[in-house]
């Protein structure tokens, strides 16, 4: 022990961590609207019009809106509350 | 996550190699059980029968049809661990369970706290001289950094940065520029894929008295100074802002020699020019640190010879558009511009006006496309205008505002090298111009 040294942590002060719930999950796709959302990463976008496509062949009782952010990598709480409003469910990508 | 709080179920999309991070956001954002699918990398460059190929095929994580996982991840009806939400508590002690030497060498390796390279372990003794170079208080909260800008902010007080400076090997008298830097709200540790590091140049009487070098090797590694303050810049950003690990907190692609240690003064005595911070709005008599956010391309010249107006587009054409020059010359090299009748400002603006690339080229990139195009889209000048352009039309790389010139170096060649530097606030792709510079004697 007496060749034992104290020293001081380096890291920093993380924020608390406030455990949040999911929102509740629909029973079905169909007659829902779902939000495309394109996070504007390169090529992102054309990842969601394939989706898009995808959905329209095979669940067309889905509707489909894509949508996109006005900056990468910046809330946009604008597009929040129209998919809020507006939607049923969202599908974000592809951005990490 | 922002928008199951408002009641919308959702699911997000990342490329398989991010699996770590997205979980470890989700986790440090209460939602660890936030729904997330994944495709293979890359996304890029994919044609629109490959991204179909993706969605039709399998989760490279889950093993599962994507589809399938999709899907399930919006209608499963939540389980009592999807209800409970997860709360966390991450406090970190200030100091560690005493350990030998040797032990505490492997704890702080392990535990990516370090560089990699031999640190001074943080005893409470060296701690507390190194807290006698800032008459600051030592609970002081001074600042927040993130990996990047979808990350969480961690907060830290003088001390923790001058647990920081100790590891890095750095002397009392230097706290202040590393006080400085630390409040800079640029992180030397990006998460960015694009590997960026900082360069961060010092100004001002403290350059002397702390005896850094602008002369020969100023870039590194042939000063105390010089090499610990850019050392300690690297280690307090990934200590202090929740870790710069690979996979987790650090997503760079190739990694980057500079994130090591690249600071250094100008040489303002050798200088034709004003110095940098004079530039941005000191006086001569203020020190100051400016830190420049890159270090990704790296173009070289020496000049100015007869044909030095070709060399400089080549180099700026040649540079990553999307990131802003920084040009670091020699005391030579900038003696013989003003020769030749440029000032800086004028050489600036020349830089600016023969920048040029056909449209085509311009939006062939992968940052321009997602940082940049938005902006054209909204309407922002310049990149409206460098939208509309046709394919083969000309567009204007920069503005006088993103080129900046600083003069250091010991004269024995007239040389100078472009960096990717951008001179602004903390957040890639957010465009803010908050000022960089930041004054020293405050931090005495």
């Amino acid at each position: 022990m007496s060749n034992f040294v104290k020293v001081h942590d380096p890291r920093g002060y993380p924020p608390k961590v406030v455990g949040k719930r999911l929102a509740p999950r629909l029973e079905s796709l169909d007659g829902k609207i779902i939000y495309l959302v394109d996070c504007l990463f390169d090529n992102s976008d054309a990842f969601m019009e394939q989706l898009r496509l995808w959905f329209a062949a095979h669940l067309p009782k889905v509707v489909t809106r894509k949508i996109s952010p006005r900056e990468s990598w910046v809330d946009d709480p604008g597009m929040r509350a129209k998919i809020a409003a507006e939607g049923n469910a969202a599908i974000l990508g592809v951005g990490l | 996550m922002s928008l199951e709080q408002c009641g919308i179920p959702t699911i997000a999309v990342h490329t398989h190699v991010f699996a770590r991070l997205a979980r470890a956001t989700a986790i440090s954002n209460g939602m660890p059980r936030t729904r997330q699918v994944f495709v293979p990398q890359p996304l890029v460059g994919q044609t629109p029968d490959q991204l179909r190929a993706y969605i039709e095929g399998t989760d490279p994580v889950s093993k599962r049809p994507f589809i399938q996982e999709m899907i399930e991840g919006l209608t499963r009806p939540l389980d009592q661990e999807d209800l409970k939400g997860a709360g966390l508590d991450r406090s970190t002690p200030r100091l560690l369970e005493p350990d030998s030497e040797e032990n505490l060498h492997e704890l702080f390796m392990r535990s990516h706290w370090t560089d990699f390279l031999p640190v001074v372990l943080p005893t409470e003794e060296r701690v507390e001289r190194m807290l006698k170079g800032t008459r600051i208080a030592r609970d002081k909260i001074i600042g927040k950094l993130r990996p990047t800008a979808f990350r969480e902010f961690w907060e830290f007080d003088v001390e923790k940065v001058a647990v920081n400076a100790v590891m890095a090997g750095a002397r009392p008298e230097y706290l202040p520029v590393i006080l400085a830097m630390s409040a800079s709200g640029v992180t030397a540790r990006s998460s960015s894929t694009t590997s960026f590091a900082t360069i961060s140049v010092v100004n001002g009487p403290i350059r002397d008295e702390i005896e850094m070098n602008s002369g020969i090797g100023a870039l590194g590694p042939y000063n105390h100074a010089n090499t610990t303050i850019g050392r300690a810049f690297g280690l307090l950003s990934q200590n202090l802002q929740g870790g710069s690990v690979p996979g987790e907190t650090y997503m760079g692609s190739l990694g980057n020699g500079l994130a090591y240690t690249c600071c250094f003064p100008e040489a303002e005595e050798r200088s034709p020019w004003s110095p940098f911070h004079v530039d941005n709005g000191f006086k001569k008599t203020d020190s100051t640190v400016s830190v420049f956010f890159g270090g990704w391309y790296t173009q070289s010249g020496c000049g100015p010879r007869d044909s030095w107006q070709a060399k400089f587009i080549r180099c700026l054409t040649a540079a990553e558009h999307y990131q802003q020059p920084l040009i670091v010359m020699d005391p030579i090299a900038a003696r013989g511009f003003d020769e030749l009748g440029y000032s800086k400002q004028k050489l600036i603006e020349w830089c600016a006006q023969n920048a040029w690339l056909p449209a085509r080229d311009y939006w062939d990139d992968q940052w321009i496309n997602t940082l940049v195009h938005p902006h054209g889209v909204a309407g922002v000048e310049p990149y409206a205008s460098r939208l509309k352009a046709k394919p083969d039309e000309l567009v204007q790389l920069y503005t006088p505002e993103d080129i900046k010139i600083v003069v250091t170096g010991g004269g024995t060649q007239g040389i100078y090298k472009m960096f990717g530097g951008r001179y602004a606030g903390r957040g890639p792709g957010t465009f803010n111009k908050e000022n960089p510079t930041v004054n020293i004697d405050a931090w005495r």
